[in-house]
């Protein structure tokens, strides 16, 4: 077996391992869990970006918070998605998601390094003043309550084990979908504009169309996480969208290791566990939280999932020989 | 100026009229005119400085011109992006190695083999799935002899490695015409012949634009030399005719 098949079987023992325990815990635990898949999505779309591509996108809030306000909207203005119809919300958010990433791509694409994060960043913030002035839509400070979980087909997604299922269902569809498209030949693209961008365009690719591209996937798995999170969290404020939850996102995907997928899973598991934990026990707990990003970012510049590589170098220079690929190198 | 030699009245490959580019007061090219024909070997020369990469960036679209034009089989390609120039069959490789050092071997010349492929856009089937590619990849990597490390990352290839790798990727498009910047910069002289050895294997219908310090690369390669100073085409002629010019010698040789 390949490292790559091994890595693979891991993540589905991990997840398997998830769907089974967590249904026979408690509700709390039951709850964190659902809220940290919704969120995961966003997270790995955002590591597309981030990881694959090579664009940290400080915005990534406002594809969640278009996808959970179109569904929160439909669902009490309009009685939409609370049956078989949650399928065509499902659908609606993503493409509402997309739609918008289309529309900030156009600006935010051309700008690299810093610049693309400022104006992600101010794009980001644009949503949030929408969804903070716009009151006759969006319920301003308060936001909407969604009262009603969507039935159907016997399911009921109000009990929070069914609910559980479906989101986990997704988050799989959506870590599948994603894998297979950084493994493609679209998403290796990705790497070589990471790698180098200019050398890519010389090699015949339209990188900036690419970019676009990418850019547009992530807002619509980014919608796809709204829709779920609307559900999950029963509201949707301008919270949602506030910057500090695009910060959070990027966190996570940091925490866990860039350009893995799943290491933005583990970052949003370990975020949202925290978090709750930490906060019915100290008052300090924002602390906390800080100082594993700080750690992170200093000692583990590869997140969680980059410490068996650590370890292996670790292990490789302290037994006298260097690296065996740079040894391998040398010409003959 | 150079002496065309149109083959069965087909236009050149690559045509430079009057082609120049100036940073604020700067002129680093100035009114350079040029034409390749399929199967031509030709090198620019010229001290540091003189433009001759610059050159190459506006041949290649990094630039955009202040004036002149760039043709590509007769088509003026002066305001095209650098992607579509690759498409009409250019490939260039780069003075300052630009590969994708955390990505192997192999990846790299796949990611070169993909740039002109319809395929690159697919994102629902692995890259593992395309044999033609990685037959492709295999072959180019064989037959420049670099099998062996194709698992390896391009991070940890030795300078002259990367230096090959450059000139792989450059072909790994299939190109009608490579520009190539300092191929042996930095290479010992084993390896600058070594270097020259392999660009007179490549196929001889392919257009070469070589831009070299090294004189036994270029007395290697070329058959025509122009000789670039201050942005300007001082120079053309045959190899002999270049080291015997009083002008060049002066500018060029003389210094180098
Ligand atoms: N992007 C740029 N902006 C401003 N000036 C530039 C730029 N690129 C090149 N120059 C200037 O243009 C002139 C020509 O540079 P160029 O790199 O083309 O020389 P060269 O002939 O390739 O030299 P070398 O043999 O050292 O590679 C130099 O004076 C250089 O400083
Ligand atoms: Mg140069």
């Amino acid at each position: 077996m390949t490292s790559q098949q091994i890595k693979i079987l891991m993540v589905v023992v991990a997840l398997g391992a998830l769907a089974v325990i967590v249904p026979n815990t408690n509700s709390f635990v039951i709850l964190l869990s659902t809220r940290a898949l919704a969120f995961a999505i966003l997270v790995m779309s955002l590591d597309i970006l981030l990881g694959y591509t090579g664009l940290a996108s400080l915005g990534q809030a406002a594809y969640l918070g278009v996808g959970a306000y179109a569904t929160a909207i439909l669902a009490t203005t309009y009685q939409f998605g609370l049956g078989m119809d949650f399928w065509l919300v499902i659908l609606f958010g993503m493409l509402v998601g997309a739609a918008l990433a289309a529309v900030f791509g156009l600006l935010a694409i051309r700008a690299t390094g810093v610049y693309f994060l400022m104006i992600t960043l101010a794009l980001g913030q644009c949503v949030w003043g929408l969804a903070y002035r716009w009151n006759s839509l969006t319920g301003g400070d308060n936001g909407i309550n969604l009262r009603v979980k969507p039935k159907f087909a016997g399911l009921d997604l109000g009990h929070d084990v069914t609910f559980f299922y479906v989101v986990f269902f997704l988050f799989a569809l959506s870590l599948l979908a994603m894998y297979v498209l950084v493994q493609s030949p679209f998403g290796r693209s990705l790497a070589g504009i990471r790698e180098r961008e200019l050398r890519m365009q010389i090699l015949g690719y339209n990188t900036w169309l690419h970019k676009y591209i990418a850019f547009i996937i992530a807002g619509g798995f980014g919608g796809l996480s709204g829709v779920l999170w609307a559900h999950t969290a029963g509201i949707v404020s301008p919270e949602n969208v506030v910057l500090t939850t695009s910060v959070d996102a990027l966190l996570m995907a940091v925490l866990g290791g860039a350009g893995t997928l799943v290491g933005g899973v583990i970052g949003s598991f370990i975020v949202f566990g925290l978090r709750e934990y930490l906060s019915t026990l100290v008052p300090w707990w924002q602390y906390v939280l800080g100082a594993v990003y700080v750690l992170t970012i200093l000692y583990l510049p590869f997140g969680l999932m980059g410490i068996p590589e650590r370890i292996r170098q670790w292990r490789a220079s302290s037994g006298k020989q260097a690296d065996p690929k740079t040894l391998a190198s040398v010409p003959s | 100026m150079t002496q065309a030699t149109p083959q069965n009245g087909a236009p050149p490959v690559l045509e430079l009229k009057g082609l120049s580019k100036s940073f604020g007061g700067l002129h680093a090219v100035r009114d350079v005119s040029l034409q390749i024909f399929a199967g031509d070997r030709k090198a620019i020369i010229g001290p540091n400085g003189a433009g001759k990469t610059t050159l190459f960036n506006l041949i290649t679209g990094i630039f955009p011109s202040t004036s002149g034009q760039v043709l590509l089989y007769g088509e003026d390609v002066t305001t095209w992006p650098s992607h579509k120039r690759t498409a009409l069959g250019m490939a260039r490789t780069f003075q300052i190695t630009s590969l994708f050092p955390k990505l192997t071997v192999f990846d790299n010349v796949l990611l070169a083999i993909e740039g002109l492929r319809p395929s690159k856009f697919v994102m629902w089937r692995f890259m593992s799935s395309y044999r033609d590619v990685y037959d492709k990849a295999h072959q180019l990597l064989k037959q420049a002899s670099f099998l062996d490390r194709k698992d390896t990352e391009v991070r940890y290839l030795s300078h002259g490695e990367q230096r090959q790798l450059e000139i792989i990727l450059g072909l790994a498009s299939d190109p009608k015409i490579l520009l190539l910047d300092e191929p042996a910069a930095g290479l010992s002289s084993g390896e600058s012949s070594e270097m020259a050895k392999f660009l007179l294997g490549l196929d001889p219908n392919l257009a070469i634009l070589l831009i070299e310090h090294d004189m036994d690369v270029v007395f290697d390669v070329a058959d025509e030399i122009s000789v670039l100073h201050f942005g300007q085409m001082l120079e053309t002629g045959t190899p002999e005719q270049i080291h015997g010019s009083q002008k060049v010698q002066e500018i060029y040789l003389g210094t180098g």
